[in-house]
């Protein structure tokens, strides 16, 4: 199949659905590849470098779109675009069908094949071609980025020469992708970082991002992410008044807020307030990663840096990826390029559609002169629900007082039971035996106590080097035989001259293996 | 006054045998403790050659130099992982030796009792000391000398069959005699039979009777034991070992020997104790061998075996930040740990956290993995125990299993039917993600289907151990 990529039209978009190394990887699954020339300029890739890849430059679209089968871009297509697909042409983008009936309609009108890379479901299988985490990590390191360029003080603090710089205080808004992105660059770059979200099952990501997860003290169930595809949900007035109070509380110490907040088919909700900014010190930077979606921020204006009356920086730009273009082309077009992977299991250049799998079916909008969106939802749920934890009753003071009172008994009980059956055995065998056996007796009765203290205590990784060494020293047996080497007949002498031999050979190889192992045991 | 002096030595040699013992607790201590153990032995020897009753010491001298000579030899040439078999082997050598004593207890009671007062009186050494007991002091003497000879068959009969077992010499697999532990109960309910009569008469014939019962008692239970339960057999031997010193040491009157042989005996006790709870087995079960029966169908498993390659491990080698690693009997096999510890080096050298679990029961041998990982030079801080490890598995980010199967098989916790169930295991589940090392598909000892193969987050890395180890070492950057 050809697989054709576009350039952007839309204004200021310096991304590309294809690079050099993305197009040698299609190459590999059978495919030929074409670009329009000048598509990858401005994310830094000429079209000699395509060339170089074996990529075939068309000098136009209208050229592009007669030769390719598949057609690849980033932005969703104008309807001038879609209106110029041929029946049975796909075409890989984003798309957003929910906003764009129109364009899904014309789509249908021309009976082509419509994947929107926004529609890839979010299940472990389809990490890699999901295309919206990997812009949103983008956004998310840009963001504070974006921040630390308007911000005038350093992210980490630093004891100089010239005095105590203190460290820059960070708030991070939503914990999706865009927000563990900016997390991590955030701390990367030594600032104090605070996190929200209103999923409680993050916090675990978040703290191991090295940022403070900001609790709220609110008594209702949170929302569970996993009932919503692990994306947030609405929150109830009860709980937007109690995380506003607290934002209200962080607005005075941090210098920089970054909100991410989005939730599926909504615009985003408003969380930092007109007079959360008034309450901020000036010089401080909101960057505003929902700008597009009308903003988490009260002051956000799409696609522009204002300054508010107390001169707090509020960043609302929507196109972070794109000012990244050939790290964002790079991913995407990765993503692009596992999307036809999975488009061509056989790896033969040709493409199978297979509306019965999952992600394939999920991401299809239209295909052959239907519109199949919204899809059904996926077999696989996205991600495992939480488990309810169980809740360990605590025991009263009391309750565990007679607990332990009970063992305590129960202990007695059974101690004064041994004693009493091993004393009673000893004073009958003290009734009958004569006192030359009783003296030994309790000599043995405490030796095997004292091994029994002493053999406890010793690490289980020595256990190997004890049986060596219990072995060397159980050849005491020797002493035996040298009592008897001296006394009696022919056969007594010999029987105890083998055994000092065979005590010999135990001695010495027990303890020299012992020695041996033990030496091996170093410390790192 | 030599009399005083040879005691005198003993009570120096028994505090310090125990402080041998006790010292086992730290692997630092360790390294001074076994000097005491050296040198309580030295003084216990040289006493009793110096002090009443011994006689051609130059015999003796010549005999310990000769066994010294072969101990040492041996003692320099074993291979780690050939310590299971020696320790058994050694085991045997103290049973024959006791049966020797024990024999020679009997031939002197024998002679004594046919002589008169005067030779009575004329008699030293250890003669002199059997001739002035009294009957009832004879009698114990009698049962005494019996007991040693039994333990001392038993151990050295089984231990010869677990060093077989242990060496490969001698099929691994339970195998018992039609009559099974009946045959057991036979030889020893006759064994308890002639003791009767020896008390009667003090009969040769009944001694050696019994003898003969022991060996076959000793041969006959440790064919009956498969070669997982290794741990607790030659940690039983040993302690009979120790206990049939102590019945020779009761027989001669010599305290030392009581002392020490009630130590070992102790040691071993403990030891198999540890090994069976580390099982959920009781002691009688493990003896009589095989696992017990399944009270219901065991749970059905859902999913498959997912093999992965050198590669897939390297690259989420290289990924993790905390690896784990699970050494079994099958590393010793495959003679892996120095492949091992050269993939420690390499990880710990890119910063990452890695530590070793060990089951009480992993090879065959209590404490067997941690004798073979600090010979491939794995420091011995980073080599932990169950019970130290196995909170830290959620955060782990790759667990790696070579040759070990039951000890991490989850059905001990999640299938209340499992022949193992409530069996302590590692939970290595609860990593990121676990892959095992594996000579192919097949059950572990127990014979039971392992869950854990087919879990989400395991993939199977089949091979020899060494071989798929040393194909991953290039890969680790």
């Amino acid at each position: 199949m050809k697989i054709g990529a576009l350039a952007e039209t839309f204004d200021g978009e310096n991304r590309v659905a294809m690079t050099p190394e993305s197009a040698t990887q299609l190459i590999k699954l059978g495919h030929a590849c074409l670009i329009q020339s000048g598509a990858g300029k401005r994310a830094g890739f000429s079209d000699a470098l395509y060339q170089a890849a074996g990529v075939t430059v068309l000098p136009s679209a209208t050229a592009l779109v007669e030769a390719s089968d598949v057609l690849v871009k980033v932005r969703p297509p104008e309807l001038a675009e879609v209106n110029a697909l041929k029946s049975g042409q796909t075409l890989i983008s984003f798309f957003w069908p929910a906003q764009n009936a129109e364009l899904l309609e014309a789509a249908k009108a021309r009976g082509a094949t419509v994947v929107a890379m926004d529609m890839v479901p979010r299940i472990s299988r389809a990490q890699k071609m999901d295309a919206l985490s990997s812009m949103a990590n983008i956004a998310g390191y840009r963001a504070v980025i974006e921040a630390g360029n308007n911000f005038g003080r350093f992210f980490t603090g630093q004891v100089t020469a010239a005095g105590k710089v203190p460290p820059a205080k960070v708030l991070i808004v939503g914990a999706g992708v865009a927000g563990l992105a900016a997390i991590g660059t955030s701390t990367a770059l030594g600032a104090v970082t605070l996190a929200f979200d209103v999923r409680p099952e993050v916090a675990e990501q978040i703290e191991s991002m090295g940022a403070e997860f900001v609790y709220l003290d609110f008594a209702e169930q949170q929302t569970d992410g996993a009932a919503t595809g692990g994306y947030a949900a609405p929150s109830s007035p009860e709980f937007r008044e109690a995380q506003l109070k607290k934002f209200r509380e962080l607005a005075p110490q941090v210098d920089i807020v970054i909100t991410t907040a989005l939730i599926p088919g909504r615009p985003a909700p408003k969380l930092w307030l007109a007079d959360m900014v008034a309450m901020m010190k000036p010089g401080s930077v909101i960057v505003d990663l929902a700008a597009e979606r009308g903003g988490n921020c009260d002051l956000t204006v799409p696609d522009k840096k204002i300054v508010s009356e107390n001169g707090v920086t509020v960043v609302g730009y929507t196109d972070f990826p794109s000012r990244m273009a050939a790290q964002a082309s790079t991913l995407y077009s990765n993503n692009i390029r596992h999307m036809l992977a999975d488009l061509t299991p056989a790896k033969d250049g040709v493409i199978n559609h297979n509306m019965e799998d999952d992600v394939i079916r999920g991401a299809t909008v239209a295909h052959a002169g239907a519109i199949t969106y919204p899809p059904p939802p996926p077999k696989i749920a996205a991600i495992a629900a939480q488990k309810p934890k169980e809740k360990t009753r605590e025991l009263t003071i009391e309750e565990r007082r007679a607990k332990e009172t009970a063992e305590f008994k129960a202990q007695t009980r059974n101690q004064l039971a041994l004693l009493g059956i091993g004393g009673g055995l000893i004073l009958l065998a003290g009734l009958y035996a004569p006192a030359s056996f009783m003296s030994h007796f309790i000599v043995f009765v405490l030796a095997c106590y004292v091994g029994f203290q002493v053999i406890w205590n010793v690490s289980h990784s020595l256990h190997t080097p004890l049986m060596a060494v219990t072995n060397a020293i159980s050849s005491i047996i020797i002493l035996g035989a040298l009592m008897q080497i001296g006394s009696g007949n022919w056969l007594v002498v010999g029987l105890a001259a083998l055994s000092v031999f065979m005590a010999g050979i135990n001695i010495f190889g027990g303890f020299m293996v012992t020695r041996r192992m033990l030496a091996m045991f170093q410390k790192s | 006054m030599a009399y005083g002096f040879t005691t005198a030595a003993y009570v120096v040699a028994a505090v310090l045998f125990i402080q041998s013992l006790g010292g086992l607790s730290g692997q630092e201590s360790a390294k001074r403790a076994v000097w005491y153990g050296i040198v309580g032995m030295a003084l216990a020897v040289a006493a009793t050659l110096y002090g009443p009753g011994a006689g051609y010491w130059y015999i003796s001298l010549a005999m310990i130099a000769a066994g010294g000579a072969i101990g040492w030899f041996v003692a320099q040439k074993v291979q780690m992982t050939e310590m299971p078999q020696l320790v058994a082997a050694m085991h045997s050598l103290v049973g024959l030796a006791a049966v020797f004593i024990g024999f020679n207890t009997h031939i002197e009671m024998t002679r004594i009792a046919g002589m008169d007062e005067a030779a009575k009186a004329a008699l030293d050494g250890f003669a002199a000391v059997v001739a002035h007991k009294t009957g009832v002091e004879l009698a114990i003497l009698r049962v005494e000398t019996f007991l040693g000879v039994f333990i001392g068959a038993v151990t050295f009969t089984g231990s010869i069959i677990a060093f077989g077992k242990l060496a490969g010499k001698v099929d691994g697999k339970a195998k018992k005699l039609p009559g099974g532990h009946l045959l057991n109960a036979g030889a020893a309910a006759l064994s308890l039979i002639l003791l009767i009569v020896y008390l009667q008469t003090g009969s040769s014939l009944a001694l050696i009777g019994m003898t003969l019962a022991a060996f076959f008692i000793g041969y006959h239970l440790i064919m009956g034991i498969g070669g997982a339960d290794m741990p607790v057999v030659v940690s039983m031997l040993n302690s009979y070992s120790g206990w049939a010193a102590a019945a020779i040491g009761f027989s001669l009157s010599n305290d030392l020997l009581i002392v020490v042989g009630a130590l070992v005996g102790s040691s071993g006790a403990i030891l198999s104790y540890i090994m069976c709870k580390a099982m959920n087995r009781s002691f009688i079960s493990v003896i009589l061998g095989g696992f017990g029966g399944t009270t219901g169908p065991a749970m059905e498993i859902a999913g498959e075996q997912i093999a992965i390659d050198a590669e897939g491990v390297a690259a989420a080698l290289n990924e993790a930040d905390s690896v784990v690693i699970v050494p079994g009997y099958g590393m010793a096999v495959a003679q892996a740990q120095g492949s091992v510890s050269e993939l420690t080096r390499k990880l710990r050298a890119a910063g990452k956290e890695v530590r070793f679990a060990i089951h009480p029961v992993a090879g065959r041998l209590p404490g067997h993995m941690n004798v073979l990982l600090a010979e491939a030079k794995v420091p011995y801080d980073i080599v932990l125990e169950m019970d130290e490890i196995n909170e830290d598995f959620p955060s782990t980010d790759v667990v790696i299993i070579i040759g070990s199967n039951d000890i991490v098989n989850p059905a001990a916790q999640e299938d209340p039917n499992s022949p193992i169930a409530g069996m302590p295991v590692l939970e290595v589940w609860k990593a990121k993600q676990v892959f095992v090392s594996k000579r192919g598909q097949g059950t572990g000892y127990s014979g039971i289907e392992n869950p854990l193969f087919y879990k989400d987050n395991t993939r199977m890395f089949y091979g020899d151990a060494k071989k798929s180890l040393d194909q991953l070492l290039p890969m680790i950057d």
